[in-house]
């Protein structure tokens, strides 16, 4: 598909933050302030860089997305809808009794959801599961994994960058949503990985850091990845990016916007 | 009974391309022959189960079986969590192929031991059941494997079982198979212990007890049908297993008993946790009571 220009991104990235606080607000859902964070990742990718698309839901050869932080489920659902993978009405099946979408992702491959995630530190391998069956298959398609800082904490992505690097699976991209906080505080405050970049270029992968809530550094970054090793994007955010209450503000990993504060917030994200 | 799984399932790995073997690093020179016949189809994942197990579940994803092989502790507790999430709730094409059932792994000690995995994997509603009694039946399972949907935990011993069978025999999964039919009381084993109850038997010829012996290979799903035939039949179903005592195959009879309204006895012999745990495998079933002699005694008290 066609690139977007970075105008385009930023009015589709401004339309799913009112998604996100719309869905979350109507159904008193957490985590809004880490779909924030991971807005302009989701839209870049959606909107200009994985090679595939609504009609190609059963595609063998489609590139592959993961939300391996399935807690940001909220901006994968406004993104899809916006791009057409289901109609805007679905997304009133948000959280509801009976309904079609949960508060983690549920496998729903017509709606362009690959694989159920939400338990942290699974996506990363079956992501390179996944990669390593391109390579199996002789495909060429691609696999993208959106991780949380937080989930950085479990020794399984460990296990997962280790053998993607010893295997070179370049077709495997690892984005890290750095927003510096996880359930319980600040991540320097609770398991200090920082500098994150550090980790992934130790551990064999290509690795990019860039502003994760700028569409020019994202794109060049795809742009620039490796056909060498595995690649790592960690993507510097602010988590609730958006609404000026919210931003790296830890109660937001909980709590719903009541209404006055969603009245608030709309306007911010209207102006 | 490892290696006749194994060679069986070298030669399904020959003609089916869309199998693809994980290792977690153990296995020596179990794979040799995988590796030489297509190394892009084998792979050994390291001393990393849960990676292992998310790498199979995004294989199978894209259209792979995928034989995830490893000692039974780190195969299914250790990564327990992502097989209950990403393989059993995806309903994916993995097989996860135990080694060292039970006792097998003798003085390794506990670390090695496989004696809580029925009961866990009893708990995924997707997982089907099986453990070989011999070698011939490893590799009847290894073939029918190849050919089933959905995953699979095959629960294997390791080396020199004694053999049940004489040449493989035409089991199918799901469905028990009757070695012996006697009458009034039923003994239901699978894997290594169903030849220690073949001997039970033979030691109760002089007694007028003529059990039958049932071979659950399939744990589950559990073949209710001839269960409860056993039920209709037998003042008693024993069920003998080298897996704790709760949970296990033991208890999915327990389960069928009550929900069958059964007015027969259950009778469990399984292994005592509160037991000890150090000794060659033989030493540990028999100081467990999986011994010919305590389950043909424990058949003689009940049926007193």
């Amino acid at each position: 598909m066609g690139d977007n220009s970075g105008h385009d991104h930023e009015y589709i990235a401004r339309q799913i933050r009112r998604t996100i606080l719309d869905i979350i607000n109507r159904t008193r859902s957490p985590n809004i302030g880490s779909s924030l964070s991971a807005v302009e990742i989701l839209v870049s990718l959606y909107f200009s860089t994985l090679n595939t698309s609504p009609g190609a839901t059963d595609d063998p050869g489609r590139d592959r997305f993961i939300l391996s932080k399935g807690h940001a489920c909220s901006g994968l659902y406004a993104v899809l809808a916006e791009r057409g993978y289901f109609a805007e009405e679905d997304l009133l099946s948000f959280a509801v009794d009976g309904g079609i979408f949960e508060q983690h992702p549920n496998m729903d491959i017509n709606r362009g959801i690959e694989v159920s995630t939400g338990s942290l530190g699974h996506g990363l391998s079956i992501g390179a599961g996944m990669a390593l069956a391109a390579r199996i298959d002789n495909r060429e398609y691609s696999v993208y994994v959106l991780l949380s800082d937080g989930e950085l904490n479990e020794g399984s992505v460990w296990e997962a960058a280790m053998f993607a690097s010893h295997h070179k699976l370049t077709n495997l991209v690892a984005m890290v949503d750095a927003n510096g906080m996880q359930a319980l505080g600040h991540t320097s405050e609770i398991i200090d990985l920082n500098p994150i970049s550090n980790k992934w270029e130790a551990f064999g992968w290509h690795t990019q850091e860039i502003d994760g809530h700028d569409f020019g550094q994202i794109n060049a970054s795809f742009a620039a990845l490796s056909a060498e090793k595995p690649n790592a994007i960690v993507l510097n955010t602010v988590k609730g990016k958006g609404v000026s209450f919210m931003e790296d503000n830890l109660l937001w990993h909980y709590r719903s916007p009541d209404d006055q504060e969603y009245e608030l917030a709309l306007k911010e994200l209207s102006e | 009974m490892r290696t006749a799984f194994f060679k069986t399932l070298e030669r399904k790995y020959a003609d089916n391309s869309d199998i693809v073997v994980l290792t977690g690093d153990l296995g020596y020179k179990l794979f040799d022959g995988f590796r030489a016949m297509d190394p892009k189809r084998f792979y050994d994942v390291g001393v990393a189960e849960s990676n292992m197990i998310g790498l199979a579940s995004g294989l199978s994803l894209c259209g792979k079986m995928v034989y995830c092989y490893s000692i039974i502790p780190f195969l299914v507790m250790r990564p327990f969590e992502q097989i209950r999430m990403d393989v059993d709730y995806h309903n994916l094409d993995v097989r996860l192929v135990g080694v060292g059932g039970g006792f097998a792994y003798g003085l390794e000690g506990i670390t090695h031991h496989g004696l809580e995995d029925i009961a866990l994997m009893r708990t995924l509603p997707n997982m089907t059941i099986v453990a070989p009694a011999d070698g011939f039946e490893a590799e009847r399972i290894a073939e029918l494997s190849s050919g089933h949907h959905g995953p699979m935990y095959i629960r294997l011993g390791h080396t020199n079982e004694p053999a049940v069978h004489d040449h493989k025999p035409d089991i199918e999964i799901g469905k028990a198979a009757i070695l012996y039919e006697g009458r009034d009381v039923a003994l239901l084993s699978y894997g290594r212990t169903v030849s220690i109850c073949r001997n039970a038997i033979n030691l109760l010829s002089g007694d007028d007890i003529k059990p039958s012996l049932i071979n659950v290979h399939t744990i589950k799903p559990l073949d209710n049908e001839t269960i409860c035939e056993l039920f209709d039949n037998n003042r008693m179903v024993m069920v003998v297993e080298e897996h704790i005592s709760e949970g296990g195959l033991g208890s999915a009879i327990a389960e069928l008993a009550a929900d069958s309204d059964y007015s027969g006895k259950v009778r469990r012999i399984g292994i005592d946790r509160a037991k000890s745990f150090i000794g060659r495998a033989d030493y540990l079933r028999a100081s467990h009571g999986l011994s010919p002699e305590m389950i043909a005694d424990s058949v003689r008290k009940e049926m007193a």
